[in-house]
C-alpha cells in the first residue's frame, strides 16, 4: 500500500518534534530528517533543545520542513508530528504537548499501546491511523548491532507521513555515516518502513 | 552551492576561505562547532598556511590575534558570554591599536546565575569596547558578515565582531551556501597592514599617551568607526554584486512602508518578527519590521529615517541596562528623539527563553490597548507571580535563599524539603 | 687563548677589562656596531637594574638573529619609561599589549611569522616579575605547554615597582613594599610565600631555563645567544636590582645583583629540559647580612634590637640554595 504523499503546501508547513534521551542520537535524527527533505527540494531547518552535553538526560529536537524559506527558529509548539525515541519519558515529560488531532505519532517501542497504557488516550486523542509503534532499538539491535533507534523511527516516519520518501532518508543516512555503519542504519530504516507500511505495529 | 549545514560548520568554512592566517581558540558553548571545525580545516590542510593556536583562556585568545594581527597576519577568533568578558581588557586594546581582528560571538548570556543559552547581554557589554558589531538575523546572514567583515575590518584597520545566537543559530541546521574560494579570494585581497612589526623597518606600537594627546587618539577611534556607516553599504552592495545576493548592510528593513507600528530587533528574532508581521499584514494591521545589522557604530540616521513615520515603534531586545532600562532602546529613542513615534521597550528572550510568535502577538496587542505603557521597560513573558513571590521572600527572612532555586521549587522543577 | 698576566681594573670586582680580550670574546656591548635596542633617552632611574639587563639581553638577541628580532613587552617600568610619547627608546619593532598578556602576545606573533613562513625572525616576550609570575602568569605557562618558538625574559626587580613598589609574587620574605610593610607583628613580606620561576619553567620541561643577574655581562650575554640557538620555548629570568624599590644606592646595583649570587640568594644556572645542566659558582662566598645592608627595604632587620631571627631565616634559605644547586666548589679532600 502506498503511502498517501502530504503535499507540504496544503499546511504549509510540516513540523516535526523528536523527544528521547542524550545518546540516542535525537539531534541526528532531526538534522537527517532535514537532509532528506532538502534533498528532495524542501527548505528544512533542524535544531535541538540545546543543553551541555550528557548522556541520558531528556533532549528534544525539531525539524521544520517547508516549500518556502523557513525564518522562523521558535521551538515548535504544536507539532503535525510527534516522535517518541524513549517510552521512559513518557511520565516525565509533556511529550504530548500541543500534538493535535491530525497529528502523526510515532513511538519506539515493542509493546502495544495498550501495554504502554496509551490506548485510550491515543485513541480519544488522535487518527488510528496516525499512531504507529515501531521496535526501533529491536530493529537497530538486529541490524546495526546497536540500541540507536533513531534510523529506524526516521525511515518509519517517512512511511507513515510521506513528508519525505524512504529513499531520501536513506541517502541522508549514507551521506552521514562510514559505509559499514550507514549500511546497518539503512536496513533498520528500511525494515521500519516495510512494517509501517504494511500496516504492522513492529512488536518485539 | 548550497548545502544542508549546520550553521557553525558554514562559518567555519567561510571563515577558512577568508584565509586567516592565524587562528587562536579556546572553548566555550555555543562555539566549540566552529573552532573545531577550524582545526580540523587546518591539520588537513584545507586551511593553510595557517597557525592554529589551542590558547589557554580566552584572554590569551585575542592576545595571541593581537600579536598575529600586529605582525601583519590575518587573524581570527571565537568566542562568546564569560569568554568575551574573560577577554574584555583585550578587546579594548585591539580597537584602541587599530588592529583588524575578526571575531565570532556567539551570542549567550552572562552569568551570574551561569546560563548557557541565547540572549545577547554578551555583546550588548561590550558595545563601547571600539569594535564594530554585526548581527546576523540568519545562519546565511552569519556567513555572508563574516566575509564582508574582514574586508571592512582591514580597510578600516578596526576590529569586527560578528554576532549570531548561540545555539538558535550556531546549532541550527539548514540550506546555505557557501561561496567559492575563487570567490572570496576575489572580494577579500590579502591583508596589508597599516602598521606592523619589520625587523627591516622597525616601529613601536603600543606606547603610553598621555593628557596631552589622548582626547584626540580617542576621537580618532570614534571617527574611525563612524566611517563604517558609509562602508557597510558600499561593501554590502559589492557584496551582492559578487555573490548574487544582498546580505549585510547598516538595517533590514521589512514592510516598514505604510507601517503604522514598527517592531525593531536584532539577531535571529527577526525571523519570528517577519512570521508575526506577515499574519498581522494579513488582518490588516499596518505593522512592519526594522532588522538592525550595523549595531556598532549606530547607525542613527538611517534608523531615524526608517522609524520617522511609524507612530509606534516596538524595541524588541535581548538584553537590558541593569538599572537603567534597554540598551537598544536607548540608542533607538536617540535616534528618534524631537520625533512623534512612541518608543516601547521590551525586553524578551534572556538565557535562551523562546520568543515565539504567539508571545509577539500578544505583545502587539497590549500594545493596541495600551496595557504596556511606552518609555518603561517591560518584560516579555515574565511570571509576576513567581518574581512577587520571591519578592516576599527576601522581605520576610535574611537567609531567603537563591532566587533561582526558590523558583525552580514554585515552578515545581525542583523538589520541595519535606521538612 | 694564550696565557697572559691580567690586571684587575676594578677594586673589589672580578670583571676583567674588555681591552684585555680578544674581539670575539668581548661582550657585545662592547661592540660599536652594537644595536642599543634600548638607546639612549629612556626615562629610567639612574641606576635601573631593568634597563641595563634590557639593553644587555636585546642587543645580544639582536647581534644572534643578526637584527631580526621582534619583541612583545608587558606593561610596567621598562614599558613605560621606555615610551614616554611621542619618543620611543626602542631601536627593534616593538609591541606593548596589556599587563598580564605578554606571553601570549609574543605566541601569536610567533604564530604569525611561522604561518608567513618568516621562521629566520625570531620573537622576544619581555615583562617584569609582576608581569610575568603574577598576571601574566596562566599565558606564561600557555605558551611553556604549547612549546611555541619564544624566549620569554623576566626582569626581576622583586616588586610592582612601576605602581609605587607593591608586593608581587617574586618579592623576597621579609622584604618591605608598599603592601608589606614592617608594622605589626610581621617583619615584611611573609615567609613561606612566593614563586620560583626558573623551576616553575623547568617543570613544563622546556627546552631552555636560565637565571642570570646583570652583574655578569658576559653570562648574561651567553645565556640570550644560547637561547636564541634553541627553538621552542625559552625561559630566562634576570636578577636586576631596582634602586628606588629597594632603597639602594644607584652606585650598587651591580654590587647587590653580584651579592644576590654570591650570598646564595639567588642561585644562577642553566636547565634543560627539567633538569639542570649548569651552575655558575660562588667565587666568593658572602654572608646575605652583606647583601641586606646595602638595601633600604630589609633596614628594619638591623634595627634596635636587630630582626636576627629574620635574618638567619633568610641565610638559611641562602644555605638551602646552595645545597640544593650546588652553588659552591666542593672542597677539596683534607
Amino acid at each position: 500500500m502506498r503511502p498517501r504523499r502530504l503535499a507540504i503546501d496544503d499546511v504549509g508547513m510540516f513540523e516535526i518534534r523528536i523527544h528521547g534521551r542524550g545518546g540516542q542520537g535525537v539531534v541526528t535524527a532531526a538534522e537527517l530528517l532535514s537532509v532528506a527533505a532538502f534533498a528532495e527540494g524542501k527548505d528544512a531547518l533542524a535544531f535541538p533543545t540545546f543543553g551541555s552535553e550528557r548522556t541520558g538526560a531528556p533532549v528534544t529536537a525539531f525539524c521544520r520542513i517547508a516549500e518556502r524559506p523557513i525564518r522562523s527558529r521558535e521551538p515548535i509548539v504544536e507539532p503535525d508530528a510527534l516522535i517518541v525515541q524513549d517510552t521512559t519519558l513518557l511520565h516525565q515529560v509533556d511529550l504530548f504537548g500541543g500534538v493535535g488531532p491530525e497529528a502523526y505519532v510515532l513511538i519506539n517501542t515493542g509493546r502495544g499501546l495498550d501495554e504502554l497504557g496509551l490506548d485510550e488516550f491515543a485513541a480519544s486523542r488522535f487518527r488510528p491511523e496516525r499512531v504507529v509503534t515501531v521496535a526501533a532499538t529491536e530493529l537497530a539491535r538486529e541490524h546495526l548491532g546497536r540500541p540507536l533507534p533513531n534510523a529506524a523511527l526516521l525511515g518509519g516516519f517517512a512511511a507513515l507521513t510521506g513528508v519525505v520518501s524512504v529513499e531520501a532518508v536513506a541517502n541522508a543516512i549514507r551521506g552521514r555515516f562510514s559505509a559499514k555503519i550507514a549500511e546497518g542504519n539503512v536496513a533498520a530504516a528500511l525494515a521500519a518502513a516495510e512494517a509501517v507500511r504494511e500496516g504492522r505495529t513492529v512488536r518485539a | 552551492m548550497r548545502d544542508q549545514l549546520e550553521g557553525s560548520q558554514a562559518v567555519a568554512r567561510a571563515v577558512a576561505r577568508c584565509r586567516p592566517e592565524v587562528v587562536s581558540a579556546y572553548p566555550i558553548s555555543p562555539q566549540t562547532h566552529i573552532v573545531e571545525a577550524l582545526s580540523d580545516m587546518v591539520r588537513t590542510g584545507e586551511l593553510a598556511p595557517c597557525e592554529y593556536l589551542l590558547v589557554e583562556s580566552e584572554f590569551a585568545a585575542m592576545s595571541a590575534a593581537i600579536g598575529a594581527s600586529a605582525a601583519g597576519a590575518r587573524a581570527y577568533t571565537a568566542t562568546a558570554s564569560q569568554g568575551l568578558l574573560y577577554m574584555a581588557e583585550a578587546l579594548y586594546n585591539a580597537s584602541g591599536l587599530g588592529l583588524p581582528i575578526v571575531m565570532t560571538l556567539a551570542n549567550r548570556a552572562i552569568g551570574a546565575p551561569i546560563n548557557i543559552w541565547n540572549d545577547h547581554s554578551d555583546s550588548m557589554s561590550q558595545r563601547d569596547s571600539g569594535w564594530i558589531q554585526l548581527y546576523a538575523e540568519s545562519n546565511q546572514v552569519a556567513v555572508d558578515l563574516h566575509i564582508q567583515a574582514f574586508k571592512l575590518a582591514e580597510a578600516l584597520s578596526l576590529p569586527v565582531m560578528v554576532c549570531m545566537d548561540g545555539f538558535v543559530l550556531t546549532h541550527a541546521v539548514e540550506p546555505l551556501e557557501i561561496p567559492t574560494q575563487e570567490q572570496i579570494d576575489a572580494f577579500l585581497p590579502a591583508y596589508e597592514p597599516r602598521q606592523v612589526l619589520d625587523p627591516d623597518d622597525p616601529v613601536t606600537i603600543g606606547a603610553m599617551v598621555g593628557p596631552e594627546a589622548f582626547t584626540e587618539v580617542r576621537y580618532l577611534a570614534h571617527a574611525k568607526q563612524m566611517q563604517a556607516l558609509d562602508l557597510v553599504p558600499e561593501l554590502a552592495a559589492e557584496f551582492a554584486t559578487s555573490f548574487g545576493r544582498p546580505s549585510g548592510g547598516l538595517l533590514r528593513r521589512y514592510r516598514t512602508e505604510g507601517a503604522k507600528t514598527i517592531l525593531v530587533a536584532l539577531g535571529s528574532v527577526l525571523g519570528t518578527i517577519e512570521d508575526v508581521v506577515d499574519e498581522l499584514r494579513d488582518e490588516g494591521e499596518r505593522i512592519g519590521a526594522l532588522g538592525i545589522t550595523c549595531f556598532r557604530p549606530f547607525p542613527i540616521d538611517e534608523v531615524r529615517d526608517a522609524l520617522a513615520g511609524a507612530d509606534r515603534v516596538v524595541v524588541v531586545e535581548r538584553a537590558f541596562a541593569v538599572g537603567i532600562g534597554g540598551i537598544v532602546g536607548q540608542n533607538v529613542r536617540l535616534a528618534l528623539s524631537g520625533l512623534p513615534p512612541v518608543v516601547y521597550d521590551v525586553v524578551a528572550g534572556l538565557g535562551g527563553r523562546a520568543i515565539t510568535r504567539r508571545s509577539l502577538r500578544g505583545l502587539i496587542e497590549d500594545v493596541d490597548e495600551g496595557s504596556i505603557e511606552p518609555n518603561r521597560l517591560h518584560f516579555l513573558d515574565l511570571d509576576w507571580k513567581l518574581v512577587e513571590r520571591e519578592l516576599q521572600r527576601l522581605q520576610e527572612t535574611r537567609r531567603s535563599g537563591p532566587h533561582a532555586e526558590n523558583i525552580l521549587r514554585d515552578v515545581g522543577v525542583v523538589a520541595g524539603r519535606s521538612h | 687563548m694564550a696565557h697572559r698576566p691580567v690586571k684587575f681594573f676594578q677594586v673589589g670586582s672580578f670583571a676583567v677589562g674588555n681591552r684585555l680580550l680578544e674581539e670575539d670574546e668581548r661582550s657585545v656591548q662592547a661592540g660599536v656596531e652594537r644595536t642599543n635596542a634600548l638607546t639612549k633617552g629612556h626615562r629610567a632611574c639612574q641606576g635601573c637594574g631593568e634597563a641595563l639587563g634590557a639593553r644587555y639581553v636585546l642587543d645580544a638577541a639582536m647581534r644572534a638573529t643578526e637584527g631580526r628580532l621582534i619583541a612583545a613587552n608587558a606593561t610596567g617600568c621598562l614599558e613605560v619609561f621606555s615610551t614616554p610619547y611621542p619618543e620611543s627608546s626602542w631601536q627593534v619593532a616593538w609591541l606593548h599589549s596589556l599587563f598580564g598578556n605578554a606571553p601570549a602576545v609574543a605566541s601569536g606573533i610567533a604564530a604569525a611569522l611561522k604561518a608567513k613562513g618568516r621562521t629566520d625572525v625570531r620573537v622576544i616576550g619581555q615583562g617584569g616579575d609582576g608581569g610575568t609570575l603574577d598576571i601574566g602568569f596562566a599565558c606564561l605557562s600557555g605558551m611553556f605547554e604549547r612549546g611555541d618558538d619564544v624566549l620569554y625574559v623576566c626582569y626581576d626587580n622583586e616588586a610592582y615597582m612601576n605602581t609605587g613598589v607593591q608586593r608581587s609574587g617574586a618579592t623576597p620574605p621579609a622584604a618591605r613594599t608598599a603592601t608589606t610593610k614592617p608594622v605589626g607583628v610581621e617583619p615584611g613580606n611573609a615567609f613561606g610565600q612566593g614563586k620560583n620561576a626558573a623551576l616553575i619553567a623547568m617543570a613544563h620541561e622546556i627546552p631552555y631555563v636560565a637565571t642570570a643577574t646583570v652583574a655578569e655581562l658576559h653570562d648574561l650575554e651567553a645565556k640570550v645567544e644560547r637561547a636564541m640557538e634553541l627553538h621552542g620555548a625559552r625561559y630566562l629570568h634576570v636578577f636586576v636590582p631596582c634602586p628606588l624599590g629597594w632603597g639602594a644606592e644607584s652606585k650598587d646595583t651591580i654590587r647587590i645583583a653580584r651579592l644576590a649570587k654570591e650570598t646564595g640568594l639567588f642561585p644562577v644556572f642553566e636547565a634543560e629540559h627539567g633538569e639542570v645542566v649548569s651552575v655558575s659558582k660562588i667565587r666568593r662566598p658572602a654572608p646575605v647580612e652583606e647583601y641586606l645592608r646595602l638595601q633600604r627595604r630589609f633596614a628594619h632587620l638591623f634595627g634596635d634590637p636587630p630582626r636576627t631571627d629574620v635574618i638567619e631565616r633568610l641565610q638559611a634559605i641562602a644555605d638551602r640554595n646552595i645545597r640544593r644547586f650546588g652553588l659552591l666548589e666542593e672542597e677539596a679532600a683534607a
